[in-house]
Parts: structure tokens; C-alpha cells; sequence
């Protein structure tokens, strides 16, 4: 309880301290991270398709608040829904391959959605979606206003970990997780493990839809970076690097990334070239990533 | 202990049908072989079977055609007269039929109760409920604890399944399979790898669990189930070979030939 206290009052604190853009957009790829890994961690599939969740996601949050001058909340929920539905489509088609099959029919039809938006003229192509107003929440809240704008997103991301924490520490968490221990068994004990897996893969694309959504109000801009498979490589990097069995250890893995890309920015490619580093270094040496290694170590700790 | 391990509503009386299972030219063919070649299997009520023979004889493609984990190539499936050829493994679990594994079937990263609490945790309908605390499961705890009572590993209630010993995680697995109450049990070499008192324990809870249930059983070996089984079924390159009681099935020459002479051993 101690530590959470500790986050949260750090949280509340930082936009004082350190540029708030920066951190909105830490924060944002921290929920998409953590809704990511409810895949990756806690049910075990690698998805590399979801960018196109967190992509048009904000492509339609952007669209509905510019073109049809909806409020923010509308906006977000918009994107919500669309990710949502996206979610259930893909899952329906991937849900029945495994591992690596699993992978590349995500990417496939991630890819298809991403030269949909090339093409798309709601889209604007290149140029993407601009000059998107933030409007004022519930018509109250003007999120043109840096703090309020940061303690929205802030309050978005903090209600997203909590339904993947929720969702983990459930009884349907509980079946994900005999699920992801050994699928035959889970079978023969008369769950239909299928309807389980494409549940949670719904949940962690809304909850990616509702991470690229927010990032609209902060950037004011819906691009085709977001819906590039690059998105998607960078999202598995991000809670790899976390540590992937852990619900805080993504937005750990995103905080790191984010850092690296806004204050290395200099140095061009070189950053690439730091993320397979990372990347490398992660896969071989510290497999359980930043938080997984850290908690692995106050467990040794307590047990001499 | 027996009440806990009695069926409470696996029996069921009102059907007059004597065998549980029947499968009718059931086969099985992988790219021209046939795994499991027309073969009438037939089950009764209420007693423990068993499906032995040699490597290779198909009898544990036998047993995933039956409980669904393969679809067969041609035959029909019957469980209390129904057909279930066409269903799909969680459809037949739900309907009682219950099966174990050749490896230990485990949740290896959950405790012995949360191991049992999933097969426990379905009937209350909240499988699906990610927006509800897993406190709302420790109701299932009481149940859970009698369960690992009656297998004999209480003590292990709180210890991840993956440090058990292996006759302990098989006894987890039996009381996993017996938390959902099954009509008919059907082990994978339930006692493969095991040393001599663990197979003494574990034919001794076949026998316990047995009672007002049904149990099919695949063994390698004969001499193991001889005194547990009341019917045992040989089966041979795909085709049944000889059934009967262990007298009649360890006397014949043609199972003695299949065994090369190990039947006895």
C-alpha cells in the first residue's frame, strides 16, 4: 500500500517538475502497454497487430471530435468502441492459431488496417488528422488548460490499470491463468477456452483503443505512425523490457522508451540502434524485464 | 472421506442403459495409418475398465477420440446413448465425462487450492465476470480443502503445484477431476513413472473414486491394473485384440505374443 501511495503522489506531483506533453505521452503508451500485456502476460498470446487498436482508435476519437464537434468523452468512447469492435473481429479470426500463426494473422490484418488509413480520405493520408480541439470535458473541464488536460489523462490512465489489475485478480483472471498454464487441462475441465481467450483479447484492444484515444487530446493529431507496424513492435519492446508477468512493469518498459525517444531525439537513428540494444541485452540477460527482476529480487531478499 | 469422494449426482439411476460408453467402428487414420482401426469398445456402468497393450496399439488415440481432443475418421461415439461424435471436448466435460493426462495435467504456477478452485469455480456462473474481485472464489475454499483432504495432500493447500512431488501432483489431479463431481473418469496411464507405493496409493484412490462412478483407464502395463480392473480390453495395431476379466485376457495367445512375453512381468 506504501509504494502505491508513493506512485500516486508522484504522479500527482510531476507535471510540476517534468514537461507534461512528455509525460501524457509516457502515460499513454503505459496504458497501451498494460492493455497489451493483459494479452502477452496474462493469457499468453503475442499479438503484433495492435497498433491497429491504438492507431484508429485515435484516428475516429479525432475525427468524431473535429468533423462532427462531439466532447472529448464522446470522442474517447467513439474510439473505445471502434477498438472494440476491431478487437472482436480480429480475435475471431485469430483466436483459433497458435503461437506464431497467432502472431502473423494479427499482423496481417493490422497491416490491412493500416493501408485502409493510407487510403481512407477521413484519414488525410500523410498528413493525418490535425489541429484536432480538446473541447472541454463533460463541457465542463477546458482541456486546453496543460494541468487539467494532465490530470484527465492521468485519471484515464489510471482507471485503464485498474480494470486490467481487476481483470487479473478476477475469477476471470483466474481462468486465464489456468488457461495460460495448460490449455488441454482447462479444456477438459469443461472451459471453452477459445471464448475466454478472444474475451480477453477484446479487453486489452479497447483498452488500447482507449490509450490511442487519449493521446489524440494530447497531441491534437491522429497519424499514420500510429497505426504503423513499428507501433506495434515498439508496444512489445516497451513490456518486455517492463517485465511482461507484471501489471506496472509495461508502464515501466513505456516511461524508459518514451524517455529514450523525446531526449535522444538528437542522435536519429542512433535510437534504433539503442532499442536492439535493449532490446538484445533484455531477451538474454534480464528476461524477467525492470519490475519482474526487481520483484524477483525482494523475494530472494525475504527469503534468506 | 468416502462422502466426500461419493458421486452426488453421478449415478444416474432412472437410465436403464448398461453401458456408459459405446463407440460403433470407431476410426481413426493419420495420412493412410490407422491409428485406431473399427473398433466397438463398450463400457459398463459402474465399473473400472481398462485399455492396455503395447506402444503404438492406439490406445491413447482411442482415448482422445473419446473424450473429443481428436475427431474421429469414421464411426459414432455413444455416452448413455447420446451421441456425442460431433461435440466438442468442454461440451463432453461438462456432461460428465472427465479425463486426465498422460504428463500430470497441473496448473504448475497455482496453489493446490487455486489448482482445484478452477475446476470448482465454473458452476457459479462467474467465469467470465473480469469486473469482480477473486475474493468472490473463497467460498469454493471450504470444498477445495475436503477435496484435497480426501487425496491425502491437505497439508500442501498453499504450495504451488509445480513443488509437489509426482504421485502428489497426481493425487491434485484426481482431486481437480473429482471437484467437478464426474459421472464416468477417464485416466491417461494414471500411474506411468510412478515408484511402487505411489502406484499403491494411487490404485487405491482409482478404487475410492470408483465407487458409484465409472472409470476407463489406459495402462501399459497388465500386471498393474490386474487386481483394479474389472474388464480389460487389449488393443493391438488399432484393433481390439481380446477383452475380458485378467484370468481370461492374461491367458491368451494371442495377447502373450503382442507382449512378447512381458504380460506376466
Amino acid at each position: 500500500m506504501m509504494w502505491i501511495a508513493a506512485i500516486a503522489a508522484l504522479a500527482l506531483a510531476a507535471p510540476y517538475a517534468v514537461y507534461p506533453i512528455f509525460l501524457m505521452k509516457a502515460l499513454c503508451f503505459g496504458l497501451f502497454a498494460v492493455a497489451f500485456n493483459l494479452l502477452l502476460g496474462y493469457t499468453g498470446l503475442l499479438s503484433f497487430g495492435h497498433a491497429a487498436f491504438f492507431g484508429f482508435a485515435a484516428y475516429v476519437t479525432g475525427h468524431a471530435m473535429k468533423e462532427w464537434g462531439v466532447t472529448p468523452e464522446l470522442g474517447i468512447l467513439a474510439g473505445v468502441a471502434v477498438a472494440a469492435a476491431m478487437g472482436l473481429v480480429f480475435g475471431l479470426l485469430a483466436i483459433r492459431r497458435l503461437g506464431i500463426y497467432f502472431a502473423m494473422v494479427t499482423l496481417a490484418l493490422a497491416q490491412m488496417v493500416y493501408f485502409y488509413c493510407l487510403q481512407a480520405p477521413f484519414t488525410h493520408g500523410e498528413d493525418g488528422i490535425q489541429a484536432i480541439p480538446r473541447g472541454k470535458l463533460f463541457g465542463v473541464l477546458p482541456l486546453d488548460d496543460m494541468y487539467v488536460l494532465y490530470y484527465v489523462v492521468l485519471a484515464i490512465f489510471a482507471i485503464g490499470v485498474w480494470i486490467v489489475w481487476r481483470a487479473v485478480h478476477s475469477p476471470f483472471g483466474q481462468v486465464l491463468h489456468a488457461i495460460r498454464e495448460n490449455e488441454p487441462r482447462a479444456v477438459s475441465l469443461g472451459y471453452k477456452t477459445e471464448r475466454f481467450k478472444l474475451a480477453a483479447f477484446v479487453l486489452s484492444a479497447s483498452l488500447a483503443g482507449l490509450a490511442g484515444a487519449t493521446k489524440t487530446l494530447v497531441f491534437q493529431l491522429a497519424s499514420l505512425t500510429d497505426v504503423n507496424w513499428h507501433t506495434s513492435g515498439e508496444v512489445v519492446l516497451m513490456t518486455l523490457l517492463g517485465g511482461m508477468g507484471t501489471v506496472l512493469g509495461p508502464v515501466a518498459g513505456a516511461f524508459v522508451i518514451t524517455t529514450i525517444e523525446n531526449y535522444l531525439a538528437d542522435i536519429g537513428a542512433w535510437v534504433t540502434i539503442i532499442q536492439g540494444i535493449i532490446f538484445v541485452l533484455v531477451v538474454t540477460l534480464f528476461r524477467r524485464g525492470i519490475i519482474g527482476e526487481a520483484l524477483a529480487f525482494v523475494e530472494r531478499r525475504r527469503r534468506q | 472421506m468416502s462422502s466426500t469422494l461419493a458421486p452426488v449426482g453421478g449415478v444416474n439411476a432412472g437410465l436403464t442403459e448398461d453401458w456408459i460408453i459405446r463407440t460403433q467402428d470407431l476410426t481413426k487414420e493419420f495420412k493412410g495409418f490407422f491409428a485406431v482401426r473399427e473398433v466397438d469398445l463398450r463400457v459398463r456402468r459402474g465399473t473400472i475398465h481398462a485399455l492396455i497393450g503395447p506402444n503404438g496399439a492406439g490406445k491413447t488415440t482411442c482415448f482422445n477420440l473419446i473424450t473429443k481432443f481428436l475427431q474421429p475418421s469414421k464411426g459414432r461415439i455413444l455416452y448413455n446413448g447420446r451421441d456425442i461424435t460431433r461435440d466438442d471436448p468442454a461440451s463432453v466435460a461438462r456432461a460428465g465425462l472427465v479425463r486426465s493426462f498422460q504428463i500430470s495435467a497441473v496448473f504448475p504456477h497455482m496453489t493446490v487450492l487455486e489448482n482445484i478452485r478452477v475446476a470448482l469455480q465454473r458452476p457459479l456462473g462467474t467465469a467470465f465476470h473480469f469486473w469482480r474481485s477473486d475474493h468472490s472464489l473463497k467460498v469454493l475454499d471450504g470444498r477445495a480443502r475436503e477435496l484435497a483432504a480426501a487425496v491425502g495432500i491437505e497439508e500442501f493447500s498453499e504450495t504451488p503445484a509445480v513443488e509437489l512431488s509426482y504421485g502428489r501432483k497426481r493425487a491434485l489431479e484426481i482431486a481437480t477431476t473429482l471437484a467437478l463431481d464426474p459421472e464416468m473418469l477417464l485416466l491417461d496411464e494414471p500411474m506411468a513413472g510412478m515408484g511402487r507405493e505411489d502406484i499403491d496409493r494411487i490404485a487405491g484412490l482409482i478404487r475410492q473414486v470408483a465407487k458409484g462412478r465409472t472409470v476407463l483407464m489406459v495402462e501399459h502395463n497388465l500386471a498393474v491394473v490386474a487386481d483394479l480392473s474389472d474388464t480389460i480390453t487389449v488393443l493391438a495395431r488399432g484393433q481390439i485384440l481380446a477383452e475380458g476379466d485378467y484370468h481370461k485376457v492374461s491367458g491368451d495367445p494371442q495377447v502373450i505374443e503382442a507382449y512378447m512375453g512381458t504380460a506376466h512381468a
